[in-house]
């Protein structure tokens, strides 16, 4: 009876066999292949493998990539948990305050990238119109600054509640006891959050971490409704320039590429995830 | 150290829109005094206000009437890190981010002492509580008992400390280690003479923790006094049920004549008895405990004849559960008399250790 | 106390502004949409909207949305559910690899998958329906379900699955009437998870359909035709897409207030 915990799996892995591991194996099986527009397929080993790692494009895209994808994470993690912290802790306006920061989280991506453009259109947008009052021309189709800060911003204003909702329902799980001690112990506020909160948020920031983390390296439609990836390459991140070579049928130099970048976020994920189950668990100095 | 007193303390939940005959107290009209550095207990049944008089202290809630003293003086608007107040928890509060050491020298960091006498008074308190040896370790390794001596450390380390609040510290803590951990918190007591109040719903904990103990019920304080005055004379029918195991003998009467008189029985009574009792003749709550209870196997002159329907061991001694064709009382007696289920046997009560209440009060 | 309602009010108000700016559009005309900034509608419309609901391709493509969304939360809680409770109960050989790998599932990147996806579905012969969308997007949503259940799962003491199985209960009967009741907070806010990580996917909606299957947020980018931008038309959309989610938001609100009472999402 020790494995029939596999008995329960099996559901799971039967969907994830269709969802994950069939199509995970045909990535593979590409990125070996020199495959081009209907011709037949030849093996050609790692040579997909090289060309990408020397397409400086790829590289280029890669870098903005985690730029991007760390700068998500610290804005948003400490943003989110001042949020969380704002919240009432019971009565009425619990609810509305879930409902509300939930909203958001349910728009589709090309409905946030369809906001931006409403926001954003030159001429008559608000934030253009805004820029204007302090003489500032700003232009997401032609300046590379305004596209990849526009981009940012409205990932930050899509997915903080996300990372706010984590943090309340941690905040929640903490007994009142903790503070109370706290307050007998004479701690300070700053001292309070250290060493109460932030511990006892540990495990919803790990998965607040590594959710943002994931999804903001997966972005892809509010690049390509905003800009289409440009000006020039400027929001041309990683996911878009891989589905520009599948959409090409380049399918060998997709596989290949698609193979790096989830070896990539596999790595870093796994980093964070061991960063944040170690650190701070009350080492000896 | 010091003197702890509760002046007029009440307390409602109810916001002050509700009119003030409509509020419901949670704790009404208490008067406690705690002298300096005695072991005390707050005893009673969950729900009776017990960790709303707890919160009162520590200053983690105001009072709606009434004031507390700190050795004479007001601390009642002050907030709980200046009443110098400290509280151990049901559940174990530890800094799981730091290590046994800096858990202990948390309060004391807060508070600016230098760092070598941190180190001394650290490794004092942790000699106090036999935590020594894990000083360096991981708070997340260790067990409930041993978490919750650090956070009776915490409370104990500051020299200022005016009093320890104890809520109910025994709750969560694997039965093998309750006994331990109840003995070092009664040791601890002894030999810092911190004045402590123990607040617990198990008659047990607070007996053998305090020398004074507060019996609190629905908010009311009905008793305060030594474990044994609590056994012997308890002030209230609800006492003399609520402390001893098992609980004390309550059956109800009237004086007629000269004899109480029962639902199926009477007994007779002595002059001066009599003359205790006075006026109060009807609805009269006969109170006897176990232990005193007599029994014979064969008829005696005074003792009524009782069957015995259960006997229930409990190694040491025996519990018998009497009936009669109305009335039930329970006898704890010694493995030496021969009873089994069934038999008949002749109770009587010792006129010396009978209770008598009038109104849910002692009268004799 | 204050100060951190005024900070929660002003956050809310950022966070609602481009929703509101969206509503404020789709209800002007194309005319003042493009000529002028107002905070509100001048000339007040509903043309765009009545314009989506006499569309059959807009009306069918929500009904695709909502269909293939609500297979996949079935699917999704139907398989989590079991292998949920199998990593909070158990410790078996592989449990805590397994659980790694669930999760990195979700890390793999919709873009990647497009392809495969849709050889593999051709293959299966289920390209283009409803069920080929929802399975493809159990490949997030699973290990979310499985992770945000097993939280709810762990909290919930071993002995009342002892107790029960001593008292008699089969398993299955166990599991319906006892087990599932405690965890159907925990049950809510996974199926809201499922729900709005399904509603908002684009890239393999987009990929796995063509015109049978075909959502609204593939019909929304549509929308950005060959005439110019209807910007007015695409808001109204836009707005009609978070309809939905909404309503799901607002029913599920207890539910998911109450689970996160339970500080374990």
């Amino acid at each position: 009876m020790k494995n029939r915990g596999w008995l329960f799996v099996i559901p799971a892995l039967a969907v994830l066999a269709i969802s994950a591991f069939i199509p995970l194996m045909t990535v593979i099986n590409y990125s070996l292949h020199y495959i081009f527009a209907g011709s037949t397929p030849t093996f050609v080993g790692f040579e997909n493998y090289v060309e990408v790692l020397r397409d400086s494009a790829f590289l280029r895209a890669l870098v903005r990539q985690l730029v991007f994808s760390m700068g998500i994470l610290a804005v948003e993690v400490p943003l989110g948990i001042c949020i969380a912290l704002c919240l009432p802790k019971r009565g009425p306006g619990v609810a509305v305050c879930l409902v509300l920061l939930g909203i958001p989280l349910l728009i589709p991506f090309n409905v946030v990238g369809i906001i931006a453009r409403v926001l954003t259109q030159s001429a008559v947008g608000v934030i253009p119109e805004f820029f204007a009052l302090f003489n500032y021309s700003f232009n997401v189709a032609k300046d590379p600054v305004d596209a990849f800060m526009t981009i940012f911003l409205l990932d930050v204003w899509h997915w903080t509640p996300l990372v706010a909702l984590l943090c309340y329902a941690g905040l929640q799980a903490i007994p009142d006891a903790y503070y109370q001690a706290a307050r007998i112990d004479g701690a300070s506020a700053w001292k309070t959050f250290r060493y109460v909160t932030l511990p006892k948020l540990r495990s919803v920031l790990i998965i607040g971490v590594l959710l943002r983390f994931m999804d903001s390296f997966k972005i892809y439609a509010e690049p390509l409704l905003l800009t289409g990836g440009g000006p020039g390459d400027a929001t041309t991140f990683l996911s878009l320039h891989v589905a520009r070579k599948a959409e090409s049928y380049n399918l060998g130099y997709a596989g290949a590429s698609s193979f790096i970048y989830l070896f990539i976020v596999i790595v870093f994920s796994y980093i964070f995830f061991q960063l944040m189950t170690h650190i701070g668990k009350g080492e000896t100095k | 150290m010091a003197r702890i007193e509760l002046e007029g303390i009440s307390h409602t939940y109810d916001p002050p829109s509700v009119p003030e005959t409509q509020r419901e107290y949670a704790v009404s009209n208490l008067d406690i005094s705690w002298p300096d550095g005695s072991a005390n207990a707050l005893l009673g049944p969950s729900g009776c206000g017990k960790t709303t008089i707890l919160n009162i202290i520590s200053g983690l809630l105001q009072p709606t009437v009434g004031r507390v003293l700190v050795d004479g003086k007001d601390v009642t608007p002050l907030a709980p890190r200046e009443r110098k107040i400290a509280q151990v928890f049901q559940f174990p509060v530890v800094y799981d981010s730091m290590n046994v050491f800096d858990n202990l020298a948390f309060p004391l960091r807060n508070q600016k002492v230098p760092e070598k006498a941190i180190g001394k008074k650290v490794r004092e308190t942790a000699e106090i509580l036999d935590l020594e040896d894990l000083l360096k370790a991981r708070i997340t390794r260790l067990n409930a008992a041993d978490k919750q001596k650090i956070s009776l450390g915490r409370s104990i380390i500051r020299e200022d400390t005016a009093a320890v609040l104890l809520d109910e510290p025994l709750t969560v803590i694997d039965p093998k280690f309750k006994g331990g951990l109840r003995r070092k918190l009664r040791e601890v007591q002894n030999r810092l003479k911190k004045t402590m109040v123990y607040v617990t719903h198990d008659q047990h904990e607070a007996l053998t923790f305090a020398d004074n103990v507060t019996i609190i019920k629905d908010g009311h304080l009905i008793q305060q006094g030594t474990p044994h005055e609590l056994h012997s004379q308890p002030a209230s029918p609800f006492i003399g049920y609520f402390i001893g195991s098992p609980g004390m003998n309550l059956l109800d009467c009237t004086l007629q004549d000269s004899a109480l008189q029962f639902s199926d029985f009477h007994l007779p009574v002595s002059q001066e008895m009599k003359n205790k009792l006075g006026s109060a003749g009807n609805g009269l709550k006969f109170g006897i405990r176990p232990e005193v209870v007599d029994i014979a196997t064969r008829e005696q002159a005074g003792a009524v004849a009782f069957t015995v329907s259960v006997i229930e061991y409990t190694g040491a001694y025996r519990v018998l559960t009497c009936d009669r064709e109305s009335s039930r009382i329970k006898a704890r007696v010694s493995e030496s008399i021969p009873v089994t289920e069934g038999d008949r046997i002749w109770v009587s009560f010792p006129e010396e250790k009978l209770n008598l209440f009038f109104n849910e009060k002692r009268i004799v | 106390m204050r100060k951190r309602t005024v900070l929660l009010i002003i956050y809310l108000l950022v966070l609602f502004f481009p929703i509101y700016w969206m509503i404020n559009t789709s209800l002007k005309t194309d005319n003042e949409i493009l000529k002028e900034l107002t905070l509100i509608p001048k000339d007040l419309t509903f043309k765009n909207y009545a314009e989506i609901f006499t569309s059959e391709l807009w009306r069918s493509s929500f009904m695709n949305s909502i269909v293939y969304v609500c297979l996949n939360v079935i699917i999704s809680l139907v398989a989590a559910i079991p292998a949920a409770y199998a990593f909070s109960r158990w410790k078996f050989r592989g449990s805590h690899h397994l659980f790694f790998w669930l999760l990195t599932n979700r890390m793999a990147p919709a873009a990647v998958f497009m392809v495969p996806f849709t050889e593999l579905y051709y293959t299966l012969q289920i390209y283009d329906t409803h069920l080929a969308v929802a399975l493809a997007h159990c490949l997030f949503n699973i290990p979310l379900a499985i992770w945000i259940l097993e939280g709810f799962m762990s909290g919930i003491p071993r002995e009342i699955d002892e107790t029960a199985l001593i008292d008699g209960y089969s398993f299955p009967r166990f599991f319906a009437k006892i087990f599932f009741p405690l965890i159907a907070p925990g049950v809510g806010v996974a199926a809201f998870f499922c729900f709005t990580f399904s509603w908002i996917e684009l890239i393999l909606a987009k990929a796995l359909t063509v015109t049978n299957a075909k959502p609204v947020v593939v019909t929304l980018t549509v929308g950005i035709g060959a005439e110019g931008v209807r910007w007015g038309l695409l808001a109204a959309a836009g707005v009609l897409t978070m309809v939905p989610g909404a309503i799901v938001v607002y029913f599920v609100r207890n539910y998911i207030a109450r689970g996160f009472a339970l500080g374990r999402v």
